[in-house]
């Protein structure tokens, strides 16, 4: 006797805590077992890519922080890199300094919050509370910096908006100090815990290939064992003088991943600490006048300064025609920004390189064959954020 | 790294003289721009070449010059981790033209050539699925044209009283401005025209 099977539809999200945001998954089930997946994206759709296409160089940068909202000064860096490259202007050696650190200090964020979570997607609570309070720490730091906690808007072409003050820099250094006793509570909590291996272990592998057939970055790749890292293949600002591993994972499935993940945020701390050492003196931003505004005290006393505030802060500065394509190690994988400029104030055009769009795009595959109940943690172990998803 | 692009540059010229329509090197990056019927045929090479293995397709950008007749533009962007190199391929094409999917290829195309479709309304021929992917339900028009206005034409809103979101055509109490600030310098149009009049004056 042949039994009459039927598949059940599920609609996953967009309202639900373990879809991170706004995605709708719809999927097709067979018991509690996944046939396919079809992710609806674009609830977040904030059109950033035209909004960026009508503002100058100077006022498209804080829709860098609107994409991946939880690292945001990531992103700025990749505008900030691409419009330097066109306008071929170098950049103060202490601002790329500040840069990193700022940078690394994003990548903890976002990898705090994506280890926690996906933790908290299959039922551990106390890792996020524990890991969102070292988060509001470090987004003090931002807010000392840059004046805001998320949406910093710090990163400018030709270097960072203003200098970071002494004291910051030594209350930086202490947090990197402390910190590594609180990645390894986190790890005494998660790593050897039972109920998490179960639920992550051989979950979502993928191989080698796959990861470079399904345009996989960051996390993503080097959980499959893709030794592939921007920061130290194709370094830019002083990644190169620098002393970091870079992690590794070997099975490609969501535990390694999350191992890949601690790692990282270990070599980061590392990263910001050698910077903190090495942190030399001097100014923050680019010196040329047709880039970057001028002092305060100069506006006050000199009529050049004042004219060349008031013809960025309303013109902008044009930047010369061509196009170029910079990418940076985000948290998250490449964010890239390709950039077309015609020669005018304003960008031609701006596409934007998410990391999570191909990493969610993969889901049909990575979920294909899996229980329901794997959804949240392959979903968590992607570290999708909406923002850069949807852009 | 400039030197490892001169090679590469000249390899791909060499092996595919008739297809490559120019090739230039530009703030370090290679772009290399072919006819879009040749497209299947450069990225398999791009792909399988034992010197090149661009084994990853990393994002397809649209562009859209609306006075020029090939108004769109599509730059396919890849990467070769063996070889450390990145290469822009781009083809130009008509409004009405299908271009070839590279999904065979490459599967992580899917999503950015629906990106491009919603986008800019362009069409792929042997898509799987090509829907829109990032606009609303039942959107109408492609936005990242430039004909396209940013505000939009619908707006959305809950109605209290059909207890549902409604669509409604866009109402501003004030309509988006764009300023243009470039050369204000150059003085007000009206003065541009005097002296327009009083050259044009002289000739005669």
């Amino acid at each position: 006797m042949v039994k009459k099977t039927k598949t059940l539809n599920l609609n996953f999200g967009p309202q639900h805590p373990a879809a991170h945001g706004v995605l709708r998954l719809i999927l097709e089930l067979d018991g509690e077992v996944v046939e396919k997946a079809d992710p609806h994206i674009g609830l977040l759709h904030r059109g950033t890519e035209k909004l960026i296409e009508q503002k100058t160089y100077t006022q498209a940068l804080p829709y860098f922080d609107r994409l991946d909202y939880v690292a945001p000064m990531n992103q700025e860096h990749a505008f900030a890199l691409a419009s330097e490259k066109l306008l071929n202007i170098e950049v103060p050696i202490r601002a790329k300094y500040i840069r990193v650190i700022f940078c690394e200090i994003g990548r903890i964020l976002s990898h705090i919050l994506n280890v926690t979570t996906q933790a908290l997607d299959v039922g551990a609570l106390t890792p996020s509370l524990w890991g969102f309070e070292e988060r509001e720490t470090l987004m003090t730091f931002y807010e000392r910096a840059s004046g805001s906690r998320l949406h910093a808007n710090y990163f400018r072409t030709g270097g960072v908006h203003q200098d970071i003050p002494l004291k910051l820099v030594e209350d930086i250094e202490k947090f990197c100090r402390s910190f590594p006793k609180i990645i390894d509570d986190l790890e005494a909590l998660l790593t050897d815990n039972r109920i998490f291996k179960q639920r992550n272990v051989e979950i979502g592998i993928v191989s080698k290939q796959e990861a470079l057939d399904h345009s996989f970055s960051g996390v993503m790749l080097r959980g499959s064992g893709v030794p592939w890292d921007l920061r130290r293949s194709q370094p830019y600002e002083i990644y190169n003088d620098l002393d970091f591993k870079i992690p590794i994972g070997k099975n490609g499935d969501c535990y390694d991943r999350y191992l890949c993940r601690i790692e990282e945020m270990r070599e980061s701390v590392k990263i910001i600490l050698q910077c903190i050492e090495k942190l030399p003196k001097g100014p923050v931003k680019s010196i040329d006048g047709k880039v970057s505004p001028p002092n305060r005290e100069d506006l006050k006393q000199s009529m050049e300064a004042l004219i060349h505030h008031f013809k960025l802060f309303t013109e902008g500065y044009r930047v010369p025609s061509g196009n170029v394509y910079t990418a940076v190690e985000a948290p998250k994988g490449e964010f890239g920004v390709y950039l077309i400029s015609d020669g005018t104030n304003k960008p031609y055009r701006c596409k934007i390189r998410a990391p999570g769009f191909s990493h969610l795009q993969a889901m049909d595959y990575l979920i294909r064959g899996h229980m329901l109940a794997d959804v949240p943690a392959v979903l968590g172990s992607l570290d999708i954020v909406f923002g850069e998803v949807d852009r | 790294m400039i030197e490892d692009l001169k090679k590469l540059e000249k390899l791909i010229n060499s092996e595919l003289t008739s297809k490559i329509q120019k090739s230039i090197i530009e703030n370090k990056e290679l772009l290399i721009e072919i006819n879009e019927k040749d497209l299947i045929e450069v990225v398999q090479f791009l792909k399988s070449n034992d010197k090149c293995k661009f084994r990853q397709l990393v994002d397809i950008a649209g562009v859209d010059y609306p006075e020029e007749e090939k108004r769109f533009l599509l730059v396919y962007l890849f990467l070769s981790h063996e070889n450390n190199l990145r290469i822009k391929l781009s083809i130009n094409f008509e409004p009405n033209q299908i271009i070839n999917s590279i999904t065979k290829i490459f599967p992580s195309a899917n999503w950015m050539e629906r990106e491009v479709f919603d986008m800019y309304g362009v069409k792929f021929k042997n898509h799987p699925d090509l829907r829109r992917i990032l606009t609303d339900y039942g959107f109408k028009g492609h936005p990242l044209r430039k004909d396209f206005p940013l505000t939009g034409f619908n707006e959305v809103r809950y109605s209290e009283k059909e207890k549902k979101v409604i669509y409604e055509p866009v109402k501003l109490e004030q309509n988006y401005r764009n300023f243009d600030f470039e050369s204000p310098w150059e003085g007000t149009s009206y003065l541009k025209e005097i002296k327009k009049v009083e050259k044009d004056g002289k000739k005669n």
